[in-house]
Formats: structure tokens, sequence, C-alpha cells
């Protein structure tokens, strides 16, 4: 998935940040997209954090020192911007309710109508029992299943411990799986 | 088999960023310089901006020659953008439509001071009028450069926002404009509601200045102060020094002579 080592993308963005910020913003903008679309559960809401999670990348890294940037894995790094914003944002929402359904981007029309039906409820269940968790079991499940971060990239997004974390993700994929036998007999 | 169902479905949540994404964050951040498209009277135009202000104005007929051109001028790469930063995109279209710069933020800095002292002198003419080339020179204190004056506004990056249209020869001739034929600056003219036909006509007897015998003032013949002049209070000069032999004295708002 990642065609970039962290630490080559490290070692560039310390030598040449302006040159090297797109790869950064190359290598991660799918995962962050996609995180940030599963934890706050519109495309709109989404795309603003995701690119206000950039800009606040790019002011920080233009402040720290060349060595501090060598040595941390910015793909990780980066995510512990966006996960902030999402909890942010997903606090808000918490305190002032929107009853809106939850957006869903078209699904790939190629695999025809029915295919796409079926792709479409999916996506839209899932999407909306994921909003159903609480904020750190959804965190971990989209971090490390949707996004797929490795649980210790996890743990330092969310600044938690990796124990925690695993946990949360487990116990969240529980909810998900009683909640699918409910459903669907 | 459950949990291998639920995490592939998990996995298949992921979707690729919007398109406008990366170069909405290179913008952002100022990486790069954005661009958008606009509508004018000559058709799509390509707005630059970076982050002091609009920074170009192009026809849409090429975009490749106008990033290719863009990174000649500035050193600096423009990508297309699908958002603006809030004063742009409040003010742009006004300023367009209008032929001034108006609240819109514009970026004169990457010029000279020169080129730039020209563009601020030109952006004040009023719509629908026009002033001579050595006007320009006379305003910014240098009153012999009036072929650097024509060469900055040929160079004007940011025509129709800052109206170099507006300023022609003094034989009436309208000379040089910076966006694509000359005869787009009869056009705009023309929609501002300048009489171009009798305005030529009226240069080309050797009419410089147009003053009124009730008041006593000289303007230039396109003043928003002259139009009002009533034909039979109406005098016509052929230099300052004639209207002043006259007994005629500038007028404040049109400027006919520097200071």
């Amino acid at each position: 998935m990642r065609t970039v080592t962290p630490s080559d993308l490290a070692a560039a963005l310390a030598t040449d940040l302006d040159g090297a910020f797109p790869d950064l913003v190359r290598e991660t903008s799918k995962g962050v997209f996609s995180g940030a679309l599963r934890l706050v559960g519109n495309r709109h809401d989404a795309e603003e954090i995701a690119q206000e999670a950039f800009l606040r990348a790019y002011r920080a890294l233009r402040s720290y020192p060349a060595g501090r940037i060598r040595e941390m894995n910015p793909a990780a790094w980066v995510w512990t911007i966006a996960a902030n914003l999402c909890r942010n944002h997903h606090r808000t929402r918490t305190r002032r309710p929107i009853t809106t359904a939850v957006t869903i981007e078209p699904a790939d029309r190629s695999r025809g109508p029915e295919a796409e039906a079926i792709d479409r409820t999916q996506e839209e269940w899932l999407t909306a029992e994921l909003q159903r968790l609480s904020w750190p079991m959804r965190a971990a499940v989209v971090l490390h299943h949707v996004v797929g971060l490795p649980y210790e990239e996890v743990a330092t997004a969310l600044g938690r411990p990796v124990g925690t974390v695993k946990a949360d993700a487990h116990r969240g994929l529980a909810r998900l799986r009683s909640r699918i036998e409910e459903v669907r007999p | 088999m459950m949990s291998d169902r639920l995490t592939a479905d998990l996995s298949e949540l992921a979707v690729d960023a919007p398109r406008g994404l990366l170069p909405n964050v290179l913008v952002g951040t100022g990486i790069a310089d954005g661009f958008v498209r606009r509508r004018s009277l000559l058709g799509d135009v390509l707005v630059a901006f970076g982050n002091k202000g609009v920074t170009a104005l192009e026809l849409a007929a090429d975009p490749g020659g106008f990033v290719t051109t863009y990174e000649n001028r500035y050193g600096r790469r423009a990508i297309a953008v699908d958002r603006m930063p809030p004063r742009i995109a409040t003010h742009l279209d006004a300023a367009i439509a209008a032929g001034r710069p108006g609240r819109l933020p514009v970026d004169l800095e990457r010029l000279t001071q020169f080129q730039a002292a020209v563009l601020r002198t030109t952006a004040k003419i009023p719509r629908g009028e026009v002033r001579p080339y050595g006007w320009v020179a006379k305003e910014i204190g240098k009153p012999a450069a009036v072929r650097a004056v024509g060469t900055a506004l040929a160079t004007n990056p940011v025509p129709l926002i800052i109206p170099c249209h507006r300023v022609v020869r003094s034989d009436g001739t309208f000379g040089d404009y910076s966006l694509g034929d000359p005869e787009n600056k009869r056009i705009l003219l023309a929609a501002e509601g300048l009489d171009v036909a009798s305005f030529s006509s009226l240069a080309g007897r050797g009419i410089r200045f147009t003053g009124s015998d009730t008041t006593g003032i000289f303007c230039h013949p396109t003043c928003h102060r002259a139009r009002r002049i009533g034909a039979t209070h109406r005098v016509d000069f052929a230099s300052e020094q004639e209207a002043r032999r006259a007994g005629y004295r500038p007028c404040l708002v049109c400027r006919p002579v520097a200071d």
C-alpha cells in the first residue's frame, strides 16, 4: 500500500519540506479521508477535516527542527492530528445532534445495479453502525480495520496504550458482530 | 467466518480521497499557487492567486500555456483548484465584472515598483472613462516614462481586474492590449458605455481636453463631469496651455494635469 517507507519520507520532509510534502499527502490522503469519512459519517465534513489535518501538519512541520522530523513516522503522525479533529467534530455533534441521515458516496456503477444496491446497503448500514459505537471503539476499529494502521500507530494517533486500543478494537468488532446477528439472523 | 467477513467489509470502506484534496492542500499551505476558471465579457478566463491575493488573469484558451508562463514569470507552480480563500471568493467575480479590484486582494509585490505604481494608478480610472499613457506617467511622478508605462501595462498580469484597457494613446487610437486581440480593448470600453466612435473622432481632431464655460474647469473628454457639459457650454482644447490661457483650471476629479 505504501510506496515510500516512513523513514525515507521523513528524511525527505526534513531536507526539503515543500518538495516532499506533496508526497506525504499523496501517500496518506486516501487513508486520512477514508478514516475521517467513517469516523464522522459524511463526505463534506470528512473532506474538510482531511484538508485541515494536512494544513495543520504542514504548519507544524515547518516549525519542527530537521532532527525531530527525521525521527517521526509521518503517516502515523498525521493521524494524531486527524484523529483529534475527528474527535472534536464528534464532540460538537454529540452536543448538538444532527438528525439527518448519514451521507453515502455513490457506489461503483461498473458492477451493475443489483450489486450496487447490495453494496450500497452494506456500506450504508456499516457506516451507520460505526456511528453508534463509542468514540474509543469507533476510532480503534476505523483506524485499524478501515485505514489499515498497525495497532502501534493507532495507539500513537489516539494517544492511548497499545493494549487499550486493541481491546477497544476487539470490543468494537464484537458489537458490530452482535448487531449483524440481530439484523440478519 | 463472521469475523473475516466483517473485517473484509470494513477494509472495503476505504475510498479514494476527493480529487480536489491534494491541490487544495498544496495551495492552502502556500507550496503552490492556485487557479480557477471564471467567466468574463471576453470569454472564460483563468485567475491565479497566492496567499497575498490574485497574481494573474489570462484567457482560458490554453491552460497548459498558462501554467508554463506562470512558472516562468513567478517561479511558482500554479495548479487548478476548486476552492478559493474566502476573501478572494467573495470579491473575484465582482472585480472582473466591474473592472476594478475593489476589495479583492491583488498581489503586486512580485512586480517591479514601477509596474506596481503604474497598475495602482490605472486601477483608479473609473469605468467607461479613458486616460492617455502620458497621464499615468505624470501621475506616478515619471512624466518622461510614457513608453515604459506602455510596457508595464502591456505586461499587466491582472487585466480586467486592473483596467489597463482604460489607458489609450493620446491620439485617440487604442494601442496594445495585454489580453488577447487589441480589438478586445474596444469591446470592453464599448461595453462600459464609452462612445468609442465619438471619442476617437474627438481625439483624432487633436482635442485633448473639454471644458465648461459655466464652471471654467477643463477635464479629460471622457471624465463623467465633462460628459455632463451641455453642447452650448462645451469648449474643446488641444492642450493644457490653451485651456490655461483661456482662464480654465484643471478638474480635481479626473486630474487632467498632474500636480
